[in-house]
């Protein structure tokens, strides 16, 4: 078959021709990998909700509601009970960091103990502020680790700010946005808890991602 | 079937995308922090090159000359975003450390220019064999300078220990040590290759 000439009804229908046979086998590939979509990103939430909290014998997504935080924006609240009472809650929160958002999740136990964080996503230098998955969780070293640090003590802030956390080495800012993140948590989780204690019911209409 | 071996060979070796042609140098600095990085990199635009490749030689004769380009972006941006949903599906972990990049395999210049140079004036089987060695010499590549990088910056080769981690230089894990990396890497190639050509 000899090339086409590029004339403009010969450029106008291959043109056509190509996009609408790009466009239908696209829709046909999404059709097929959107339940794997969802269920992987289902499951990277339980993992995370899991390793946050004491253990739990419930659904803590689908009883998940939103709290307000200070500066207008809400956070998703994720609930664990066990044996029909409340064991903790993971919360999945956010702030800026030197690179992007850091978004984390992180679990409060009921007295107000940090369980476990876990990191959901962030843009951070790799090898530098990267390494917060595993920094706050050393627990030889308790000025690093924000593990078990009870926070109705107070929030927490580096050690560069006149706090007691270790910053990560060569990232404060990244520490900084961390450990930002898990106080507007910790905030707007106390705040829930007071609105609930002075009587006003909490919301019953839970959410689903 | 000797000129396809030929055409095989051309893109690892002679012509290596990365290293001789000095194509595609933003995901080869970008994602290639380590070796698992790197080499999954290379894999998803050698998938992305293949494919293209054999298409826009399937339909060279049916894309008229002017707006050629724009026809093979339609279907390169196809395949890579075929294999972004394929990747968010079922390797999440492995998406989630390429991010942006796996896009972005679109305007990746190796691509591209192997649709104009080679896939729209050759046969369907060069044009495979092309794509398969180029997108080889391209994988081999990134998968080096990531092992590289990784050895040097953490001590370590595809996550498993080589020295301890505080022996090695954090630069070969950013930006710089990329640029330093390649530089050398670069160098080492064409000094073997002139070696080669003289004897």
């Amino acid at each position: 078959m000899a090339k086409l000439k590029s004339t403009f009804i010969n450029m106008f229908l291959s043109l056509s021709i190509i996009c609408l046979t790009v466009a239908f086998s696209l829709a046909q590939v999404n059709k097929m990998t959107l339940k794997p979509i969802a269920e992987a990103k289902a499951l990277k939430l339980q993992t995370a909700i899991g390793e946050v909290v004491p253990e739990f014998d419930n659904d803590p997504v689908a009883e998940s509601y939103m709290i307000a935080s200070e500066g207008g924006d809400s956070l998703l609240v994720y609930p664990a009970t066990k044996d029909g009472e409340v064991v903790g809650f993971a919360i999945s929160s956010s702030s800026s960091g030197f690179s992007g958002e850091i978004q984390i999740m992180i679990g409060f136990d009921m007295d107000d103990k940090i369980v476990n964080y876990e990191i959901l996503q962030h843009a951070e230098t790799p090898g530098l502020g990267s390494k917060m998955g595993e920094w706050f969780k050393d627990m030889e070293s308790n000025s690093k680790s924000i593990i078990g640090r009870d926070m109705s003590l107070g929030t927490l802030a580096v050690t560069n700010d006149g706090g007691s956390v270790d910053a990560i080495t060569a990232s404060t800012i990244t520490s900084r946005a961390f450990l930002n993140a898990v106080n507007k948590a910790y905030i707007a989780y106390s705040g829930s808890k007071l609105d609930s204690y002075s009587g006003a019911t909490t919301d019953d209409d839970t959410e689903n991602n | 079937m000797n000129k396809n071996l030929n055409v095989l060979i051309n893109g690892i070796i002679r012509e290596n995308p990365l290293l001789v042609l000095l194509l595609g140098m933003c995901p080869a600095l970008a994602t290639t922090s380590s070796a698992i990085n790197g080499m999954s990199m290379g894999l998803a635009t050698m998938f992305v090159l293949i494919c293209s490749n054999t298409v826009i030689s399937l339909l060279k004769n049916m894309i008229p000359d002017m707006v050629r380009i724009p026809a093979f972006i339609v279907i390169i941006a196809a395949f890579v975003t075929i294999i972004e949903m394929l990747m968010n599906a079922f390797v999440p972990a492995l998406a989630d450390s390429l991010g942006l990049f796996i896009p972005l395999i679109v305007v990746n210049c190796t691509v591209l220019g192997r649709a104009e140079s080679f896939a729209s004036r050759n046969s369907v089987l060069s044009s495979v064999f092309d794509g398969v060695g180029m997108g080889f010499g391209f994988t081999i590549a990134l998968t080096l300078l990531g092992a590289l990088r990784e050895l040097m910056g953490t001590g370590k080769i595809f996550s498993l220990n080589i020295y301890p981690e505080q022996f090695g230089s954090l630069i070969f894990v950013l930006a710089p040590g990329a640029f330093i990396v390649l530089g050398y890497l670069i160098a080492i190639f064409n000094k073997f290759q002139n070696k080669a050509s003289t004897n």
